[in-house]
This record gives structure tokens, sequence and C-alpha cells, in this order.
């Protein structure tokens, strides 16, 4: 047996024996576990599990044994996604220390920053989020003004973040901040760790259309920061933004690949829920090739991320490929929520109360939910014009 | 089961766009077409492309093929297709190839398959009779007569169906379909070159109580629906191929020509309004080529998913080809209207393709009954 052929059959015997069933189930949108100081355990199978995984450095499977991670080749953790797919384990822990701060921080980070900050956020001690957007900085990021000017061994900071994801849940937040306004408005910009236990840091939640309130703005006011919470060099932070937005987007290219597909039902179910079946079709022929649109779009996409993952697994250079995955994975999901909806008919219109099962209200809020996908981490017509100046090279 | 190329089907798409670039490029389309070639296409090239084995790869290796396969062969279609190239390949080597390896008696394999490998030999199915792909509507009748059969309809859309040496003809013998091998030169066989939009090969071929013997039969007698779709989906598989070559060819000149071409004194590339289609059209272009190779792969690897994805890359193949013709057209503006222009070519080439072996309408209605729904 080859040496991964082993590494996947001790993996699979691991997860079997110490994923509770619990966790091998659906996860709806208010299970999922972000940890922190603030976390609260809807079961105590989430704890187990989250324990057991950070136990092994699993919730982090790439990053390196010293902070806490699992020392993984891209190989191996691609088994182990793939075995807890199969198992249909739910993530242990998600959030932005582990799909965006942790990667730049062993990047861009110092030995000491790496130390104090992975293994917390590995264990899901602690919950970070960001502060990135400002009310007139949104696609135009760079032309932030939350200001931050060095005193010594401290920063001062003070502005207005927007768009903060449950920042009303987190205990830090990483944030873009000018650190010169006399400069080009890229060229003055840093990036700062900031701890929200700081009273002058007030997050603010948002009632949003589809009712919830995961977004805040967060106001920072004459907030101390400590000048060792710089990652990287002062007025360099542009180039660590950059690439946290690439963390990001390929996280939220992720949808769709999630857990939950295994347990998801196929929208063309729906279609025959609602509208009935003619000789097993779909009864309606105008959905049906809506449904049949959708679902093919659907598969051509996720052959195109299981060809990029193929191509970089040959040893093939990384093609223009990623550049893509935000963009149309978010568009789809959007499409996958119209085309259910469209199938539900009036029972996609119920907000809350009598007349309507929890999936239909929970469909109902995620179909609203799925319009930020292609708002948040950039637009979509950001990653066109990504696309267009990356990798066709069309002049700006 | 992987789709990503071997090292060997990597080297075969190297040679093909090589080969096809230097002695096919789309003047030679342009010539065929304004000489009114009776041919309508090379047969020098098509000798060519017979030593360099590409007629073989869906021909065992008894008789004289390498049996290399369908994502190989998949690799040259989409070579020919970046320059429009006019050939036989998907009439003789994908369709032609596949039917009669798959359902040919010793005797009629000895018979067509070593010389349609030398490139000696053109087969054409003789398929459709209405105004679009429907392959389990067959209306020409078959009839038993003494010993053999009499054949009595017509076929349209039969591609390379006046040059083609043996016609594969689908009849209706009351128990299903049936298969013909039919020379082409039979009596009662009247064949009608018809002038297409995208100046490639089709003929109407009506038959008039065409009198053919028992060992012309192709595969089991009222087994004939089976084989074809099999073959089809080898031959839509390649035709999403040559499809996907074209649009991407059409993309990239577009994309140069947005790049070239200054208004309001800068390149026309720099609007918006045009970057957005163009970043639109490469994700179209790239998800098309990701169902091309997973198609090809799952045909090859015999993979019981075949069918579906076979569908899904024709669609999407019909879908992209579409776009990429007609934005190339107007994003070229008045240019792009021009005959002497070869952007056109495309947009022209991209009907055809697209109604050849079913449109968007036909493959979304197969997949979705695939997938039981």
């Amino acid at each position: 047996m080859s040496d991964l052929a082993a590494f996947r059959a001790e993996t699979r015997a691991w997860l079997e024996a110490n994923c509770p069933p619990a966790m091998r189930t659906w996860m709806p949108e208010d299970e999922q576990v972000a940890g922190g100081r603030k976390a609260v355990w809807k079961r105590p199978e989430q704890k187990v599990w989250l324990d057991r995984m950070a136990g092994k450095g699993w919730t982090a499977p790439t990053w390196p044994k010293k902070y806490g991670g699992g020392g993984l080749s891209n190989e191996q953790a691609l088994i182990l996604d793939e075995e807890m797919q199969d198992l249909g384990c739910r993530p242990p822990l998600r959030g932005m220390g582990l799909s965006m701060l942790g990667p730049v921080l062993l990047e861009y980070g110092t030995e000491e920053q790496r130390m104090t900050h992975l293994p917390p956020i590995i264990k899901g001690e602690i919950r970070w989020c960001q502060g990135y957007s400002e009310p007139e900085a949104g696609s135009d990021l760079a032309s932030l003004r939350t200001r931050a000017v060095l005193q010594g061994d401290h920063f001062l900071v003070n502005g207005h973040k927007i768009w903060t994801s449950n920042a009303h849940h987190s205990d830090w937040i990483f944030c873009l901040v000018r650190t010169d306004p006399t400069v080009k408005k890229h060229d003055g910009i840093s990036f700062l760790l900031i701890d929200m236990s700081d009273p002058g840091v007030r997050p603010r939640p948002i009632r949003l259309i589809s009712g919830a309130s995961v977004f805040c703005e967060t106001f920072i006011e004459n907030v101390r920061v400590p000048a060792a919470n710089l990652v990287g060099e002062l007025n360099k932070g542009w180039t660590i933004a950059k690439r946290l937005l690439e963390h990001e987007r390929k996280g939220i290219g992720g949808i769709g690949a999630r857990q939950a597909a295994k347990f998801e039902t196929p929208v063309e179910d729906r279609a025959k829920h609602y509208v009935g079946e003619v000789g097993g079709r779909i009864a309606d022929p105008a959905l049906r090739a809506k449904v049949a649109g959708y679902n093919m779009d659907y598969q051509a996409f996720q052959l195109t991320r299981r060809r990029a993952a193929e191509e970089a697994e040959a040893g093939q250079p990384p093609g223009p490929l990623s550049a893509m995955f935000k963009y149309y994975a978010t568009e789809l999901n959007k499409r996958r929520y119209e085309t259910i909806l469209d199938a539900e008919g009036f029972q996609g219109l119920g907000w809350e109360g009598e007349g309507f099962t929890d999936d239909e209200i929970r469909l109902t809020r995620e179909w609203l939910r799925a319009k930020a996908n292609t708002i948040e981490g950039g637009t979509s017509e950001v990653q066109l014009n990504i696309i267009a100046k990356r990798v066709l090279g069309l002049p700006d | 089961m992987s789709i990503i190329l071997t090292e060997e089907a990597r080297m075969v798409r190297e040679t093909a766009l090589g080969f096809f670039n230097e002695r096919s490029p789309i003047t030679e389309l342009r010539r065929l077409r304004d000489t009114q070639d009776p041919d309508g296409f090379s047969r020098a090239l098509w000798r060519q492309m017979a030593e360099l084995g590409w007629t073989g790869f869906l021909v065992p290796e008894e008789y004289g093929g390498s049996a290399f396969g369908i994502a190989g062969l998949a690799q040259v279609m989409e070579a020919a297709g970046r320059t429009l190239t006019a050939s036989p390949l998907l009439s003789t080597a994908l369709l032609g190839a596949s039917l009669v390896a798959a359902a040919g008696t010793e005797d009629q394999k000895a018979a067509i398959l070593p010389a349609l490998v030398a490139g000696e030999h053109i087969l054409a199915l003789a398929l459709e009779e209405g105004s679009r792909h429907a392959p389990d509507r067959i209306a020409l009748k078959a009839e038993t007569d003494g010993t053999g059969y009499r054949l009595t309809g017509r076929k349209t859309f039969v591609l390379d169906g006046h040059v083609a040496d043996t016609l594969i003809v689908a009849g209706n013998t009351g128990n299903g379909t049936t298969l013909f091998l039919v020379p082409g030169g039979t009596p009662g066989v009247t064949r009608a070159r018809l002038t297409l939009v995208d100046s490639r090969n089709a003929a109407n071929v009506a038959f008039d109580g065409v009198r053919i013997e028992a060992d012309s039969v192709l595969g089991p007698v009222g087994g004939g629906a089976a084989i074809l779709e099999a073959a089809l989906d080898f031959a839509r598989a390649g035709l999403a191929a040559e499809m996907l070559g074209s649009a991407s060819e059409a993309f990239e000149r577009t994309v140069q020509y947005l790049k070239d071409r200054k208004q309001f004194g800068v390149a026309i590339g720099s609007f918006q309004a045009l970057k957005h289609r163009a970043a639109q059209m490469f994700c179209e272009v790239e998800v098309t080529r990701s169902a091309v190779m997973a198609a090809t792969a799952a045909l090859d690897q015999g993979g019981n998913d075949a069918a579906a994805l076979v569908s899904l890359a024709k669609a999407k193949a019909n879908q992209t080809f579409f776009r990429c013709g007609n934005e190339g057209v107007q994003m070229h503006g008045g240019i792009g209207m021009t005959d002497e222009h070869e952007i056109g070519f495309f947009t022209k080439r991209a009907r055809a393709a697209i109604a050849t072996f079913g449109d968007t309408g036909f493959h979304q209605d197969r997949y979705a009954r695939l997938m039981g729904y």
C-alpha cells in the first residue's frame, strides 16, 4: 500500500472512531462552529468534535505542527477532506482566523505573532473578524480612512468599519488602517491586529434583508494598539490585504463544495415535489429546463474545480482558473436559490409562522442571504475586472 | 477517474495544433468555398492526417488502428476546430470508425477499417430525416426482399454524404432501427450536395427502392438504436471538442482585437462594458473545456456517467461557441460584418455545429432524463 493509501485508511478509521454521530448530520447555518470566548454550543458534541480535531491539528490540516497545526501535505489534506465529505462529517471549526488571517500570518507574520495567534485559532479559542470595508470604501477599498497614528510603542486608532461579519461574536479584529494620508492611497495602508476587548471598539449589528444580523458596523474610538501588532511593514499593508482577499475568495468560491452537499435535497426533487411528476419527470417542462440548465452549469463548474486540483497535483503550473472561482461559484449559488424559489411558488414566500415548513422558511432566508455572495469579498463586477486585467491582459 | 490529459495525449495536442496552423489555416476553408471544390475537403490533407495515425484512434490494432481513444482524438478535433478545418474527421474517424468497430462482422471490419485508417475510405451516417436531430425517429423503410432488403426514403444533413464511399443508413425494419452499409454508388441512391452556411459538407440522400444483400446489415436487425446511441456519443463528444477549439480561437482573436482597436483615443478593451463580457466568455470557455475533458475521459474509461457527461459537454459547447461567435462579430464591429475578415466564419460554423447531433434543448432534456427528472 502506498503512503497515501495508508494515510487514507488511517484517517478514515480515526474519523469513524472519533466523529460523534451527531456531527455526521446535516448542519444548519446556526450550528456552524466558529469558536471564540463568546462561543455558544448548541450541542455538546460540537465541542467534543472540535477538541478532538484540534488535538490532531486537523482544524488547520496544512499548518505546521509547531503552531498546533496538522502538518499535512496538500495531498494528505485533500484526502482528509474527501474522507470527511464521504462520511458527512461537519467541519469542526470555521472562521476568518482559519481561512484568512492564519495563512497571512504564516506568510507575513513574525514568529512571535505566529506563536501568539495561531494556536488559539486552531483550538477555536479566539474568534477573528475582518475590518476592511468602510462606509466610503467598498469596492474602492484602498480609499479607506480609518486612521492609525504611531505614538512611540503603540498606534492610536480611530475609524469606522462596516460589513464586519460577526464582529459582535468576535474577540479580535484584523484591520486595514491608514498610516500615511500624504501618499498615493495604496501606499499609506497598514495591516493591524486589534484586541476587541478594548471598550473603544464597539460593534453594532446591522439587520439584513434576510432578517439576520451577521454583519456589523464597528466603531473604533481612541484605541491604543501595541506597535508589535503591525503585520508586515508599515505602509505595506495593501500587499497583505490583497493576499488575504485571495484567501477570502477561495473560501467564498468553495460554496457548493461544502459538507451540506451530502445532505442537501437536490433541486430536481424539490421541483418534483411542488409541481408534480409526469412519467417520472418534472411536470412543468419550462421548470425542468431551468433545473437542468442550473444542474449542468453546476456540474461543469465542479469539474473545473476538479481539473484545477488535478492539474496542481500533477505538478502542472497553476493556470488562470482560480481567478474565476469566486465569480462563478457565487453566481451559481444565487441561481440555485432562485431556481428553488421558482419551484416552490407560493411556498417560497413565507417569512415566519404558520403555513410554511421550517425548510421553506429556511430556504427563503438563505435565498436572501445568498445575495451577499456576489457582493462580499469583491463584487462579481470586481472579479470580472480582475479576470480581464490579470488573465486576459486587457488595459485599464 | 482522472480527467486531465495523459502525457501522450498532450503530445498529440501539440502536434495537431502545429499541423493545422501550418497546413490548414482558415484561408484553406475559404479556398474550398470560393473554388467550389468538388470534394469540399482536401484529400491530400486527409492522407497526411491518416499518416499521423489520427484516423485510427478509434480503430482496434488488428485493423491497423491504435485504439488510442477519444480523449486523444478530441485533441485533434479541438486543434482542427481552431482553424475551422473541413475534413472527414467527424463523419469517418469518429462516427464511421466507432460504428463499424463496435457492430461490424469480421468481414465488414476487414473490408472497411484498414482502408479507413489509410485515409482511403470515407464513411457517412445517413441518419436525420426531419429538421432537427432525432435519432429515435427513423421512417426510412427497410423491407425484406428475398435474401436481402429494399430501402425507400429520404435522408438529410448527411455529413460528407456526397463524397462517402460507404453510407451507413439507419432504416426502420418494423421491429426497430437497423443499420445498413450501402456503397455510395449503389443504383437507386441519389445524392444531392447541400451548400451550407459554414461551407462544410452535407447532402440530401434519396433511396428509391435500393436493393442490398443481407450481409450489408451492420449489427443486429432491429438493434440499431443502441449501437447508434453509443457511437453518437463519441461523435457528440468529438464535435464538442471541435467546437471548444473554434470557440477558444474566436474568443482569443476577439480579446486581441480589443487590445489593438483604438477608439476615443484608447484601446476599446479598456471599456468595462466589453471587459466584463470578455471575462464572462473566458469563464464559459473554461467550464466547457472541463466538461469536454470529463466526457472524453468517461467514454475512454467506460464510466457509467458517460452519456450524461457527453450531453453536458455538447450543451456547454453549443452555448459557449454560440456566445463566442456572436460576441466575436459584435466586438469586431463593422469589420466583423465583412467576408474578408475571418471572425464571421466562426459564427457561421457555430450555427451548423450546434444543430449537429443535438442542440442545447435536446441535450438539456436528455441530461434531465438520464438524471431521473
